[in-house]
């Protein structure tokens, strides 16, 4: 049995929009995730992947549900030196790499913080040469300490976010659409870059992304998520093999691919939410061992008929 | 088929405090009528510039057009002043700008943003611009069309605010529809709506598109041709068919080989190692030379011209020349070029019921 690193349980994370108006951004996720590999958490635009990502590193606090770390409660009470001491274990890249950086501080300073934070150096000469292995280890030279993010690229931009998330050797990455801002060429440049960084430090990640051949490639598992739940959560290669859920189904045939000929016959299939019958109650269910989907008792009639005959 | 447009040896410079930046040196490539043409490349590869200047919507004076004609039906853009300019902006050309967050006025309705260009061109009546304007929203698929032309753009989401921008082009059936990344900024599911809605609405009106991108996936869907553009320059020009199943340059190798496939038990994705060059003193030779594989000395000497693969299909390598050593394409992109959809695209795909 594989290790879970992070339970999530019913997760809730509401905004009050209004008086009378709470957004629901995340509404009673579920998932886990084992020691060393990849989950990948993909939806469109609004549907609560960066809120769930956000919530889990307590950036956001939980409306309701659990989120369990290593066995021990994220969102629970603790001094300031049980906080440091997570903060370290878990560590976010973001999005945007131009605005994740500070503008005025120079590259030295900017992946120093953490180390200066938790103590994990004792002089100046320590820090440098850090700051200085951890340049390395993402690709970039000893000398890009002392400049600022301006003089960098988006994609080294990266590097340095990537380099900074590293400095306090945490266990547990969240990558919040790390290469979305950046061009095809580099971001296979960054993502070769992520998956050696897990193979050698043995990192865990929470993928967090909408393009979706890009979550493939990198993810052990995945989970789809669509207006604040995941609707379905499988080993990558059985999700795209055999998608269930519907929404699953008109995500994976909008993707286009590089291939005319496949382009040419590629249809697409548009979600109706209206065919699932609301008298029901909605549930995750599994249908095959490790293959869960959101889905009514007679849905799941169905699909397990469908799925375990074939 | 008859050429709509034509650019010919285009060359545009900015100047900067750091000095001139070379953004387009030397592009030529034609627009066939009814054709869609895609322009690939990296962020700073000249492809906005190349075709912001068919529009002149370059900041002038730090802009300069330094060489080459822009031919449309055989005029000479470039040779149009300021008032002949607006007269084919938005009437014979028009553009779909890739942020619909920022290309809308978010003060004025969105009713008055598209009577706006068909008041300018056509002289209609205000009444009639509206009348027009409803129908244009009905044929982007905005539902309640006479009741949202009354509305501001923050009352839309994302996926339809691209749709009014693509209404507000679409306004007086320009003949050429230049889009600059239409859908970088919209998701997946909205991306397919808007690109299968773009195909209809050319087949519809017989207009031609460059559409510009650097998503190998939208190419392949939309494009009758591409032209793969590097450092300022197209480094290779071809039928889709032609870029995907037969690429020659190493540029274009590196673009498929940095796209994950679908059955993915790959080690590790092929890269372009390095970055773009610093246009502001383009190296001597060939501009990729320092981030390519198979560069030759000659690379480091002189600038590849463009050699002629097919009658459709032209690649600036010198792999291409006749004494250069026959080099293959590295296995991962080679199985790239047999088809990617081989390689385990959804099944689901195929045998969608919808179109």
């Amino acid at each position: 049995m594989r290790e879970k690193l992070l339970e999530v349980k019913n997760l809730q994370r509401h905004f009050k929009t209004g008086k009378n108006s709470v957004v629901k951004a995340v509404d009673g996720v579920t998932f886990d995730i084992y020691k060393g590999e990849t989950f990948g958490l993909v939806g469109e635009s609004g549907c609560g992947k960066s809120t769930t990502g956000r919530t889990i590193i307590r950036l956001y606090d939980a409306t309701g549900g659990q989120v369990k770390f290593d066995g021990e409660n994220v969102h629970g009470k603790k001094t300031r030196s049980e906080l440091k001491a997570f903060n370290r274990k878990m560590q976010m890249i973001f999005q945007d790499p131009s605005s994740s950086l500070n503008p005025r501080m120079t590259v030295l300073d900017i992946i120093a913080e953490g180390l200066d934070n938790h103590g994990l150096v004792k002089n100046a000469v320590e820090r440098q040469e850090r700051v200085e292995e951890l340049l390395e280890i993402v690709g970039l030279n000893k000398e890009h300490a002392s400049r600022f993010p301006h003089e960098f690229s988006g994609g080294q931009r990266q590097r340095i976010g990537i380099a900074r998330a590293l400095a306090v050797e945490p266990e547990f990455i969240i990558a919040d659409e790390p290469i979305s801002a950046l061009d095809v060429s580099i971001q296979a440049q960054v993502v070769n870059l992520m998956k050696k960084l897990q193979k050698e430090l043995g990192l865990t990640y929470l993928f967090i992304a909408h393009d979706l051949s890009m979550v493939k490639y990198l993810s052990d598992r995945i989970g789809v998520m669509y207006f604040g739940n995941i609707v379905e959560l499988a080993d990558s290669d059985e999700l795209y093999k055999n998608p269930i859920h519907p929404y699953t189904k008109s995500l994976l045939s909008a993707i286009p691919l590089p291939d005319p000929v496949y382009e040419q016959s590629r249809k697409r299939i548009a979600y109706d939410p209206s065919i699932h019958n609301t008298d029901e109650e909605s549930e995750f269910r599994e249908i095959k061992e490790g293959h869960w989907v959101k889905c009514t008792p007679t849905e799941y009639a169905k699909y397990k008929a469908e799925h375990n005959s074939s | 088929m008859e050429k709509l447009l034509e650019v010919k040896d285009l060359k545009v410079s900015f100047n900067t405090f750091n000095g001139e930046v070379q953004a387009v040196r030397g592009v030529t490539f034609d627009v066939l009528k009814g054709e869609t043409l895609a322009i690939v490349g990296e962020s700073g590869s000249g492809k906005s510039v190349a075709t912001k200047s068919i529009m002149k919507l370059l900041p002038f004076p730090q802009a300069v057009i330094k060489n080459g004609e822009i031919l449309f039906e055989n005029e000479d853009l470039l040779k149009k002043n300021e008032k002949e300019m607006r007269r084919v902006r938005g009437k014979d050309i028009s553009m779909i700008f890739q942020d619909p967050m920022t290309s809308l006025n978010p003060t004025m309705k969105i009713g008055n943003q598209i009577m706006e260009g068909i008041i300018e061109h056509q002289g209609v009546s205000k009444s009639e611009a509206m009348k027009k304007a409803i129908e244009l929203l009905e044929l982007v698929g905005i539902p309640n069309a006479k009741e949202r032309v009354h509305q501001y753009p923050h009352q839309f989401s994302g996926g339809m605010r691209q749709r009014v921008v693509i209404a507000i082009a679409l306004g007086c059936n320009p003949k050429l529809l230049i889009a600059d990344e239409p859908t970088t900024a919209l998701d997946v599911t909205i991306q397919a709506q808007i690109l299968e809605l773009m195909k209809t609405i050319q087949k519809k009106t017989d207009s031609s598109c460059i559409f510009i991108t650097h998503d190998l996936g939208v190419v392949a869907n939309v494009a009758d041709r591409v032209a793969v553009m590097y450092a300022g320059k197209i480094v290779e020009i071809g039928l889709t068919e032609e870029i995907f199943y037969n690429a020659k340059h190493p540029y274009t190798w590196g673009l498929l080989g940095s796209m994950p496939t679908l059955d993915a038990q790959e080690e590790e994705l092929t890269t372009i190692p390095g970055t773009p060059p610093d246009l502001r003193n383009p190296p001597k030779g060939d501009a990729f030379a320092p981030r390519n594989a198979y560069a030759l000395k000659i690379d480091a000497e002189m600038e590849p011209p463009m050699f002629k693969v097919s009658d459709t299909h032209y690649a600036a390598t010198w792999l291409l020349h006749e004494n250069a050593p026959k080099v293959d394409p590295p296995p991962a992109v080679q199985e790239r070029m047999k088809g990617f959809a081989l390689s385990g695209a959804p099944e689901i795909a195929k045998e969608g019921e919808q179109s």
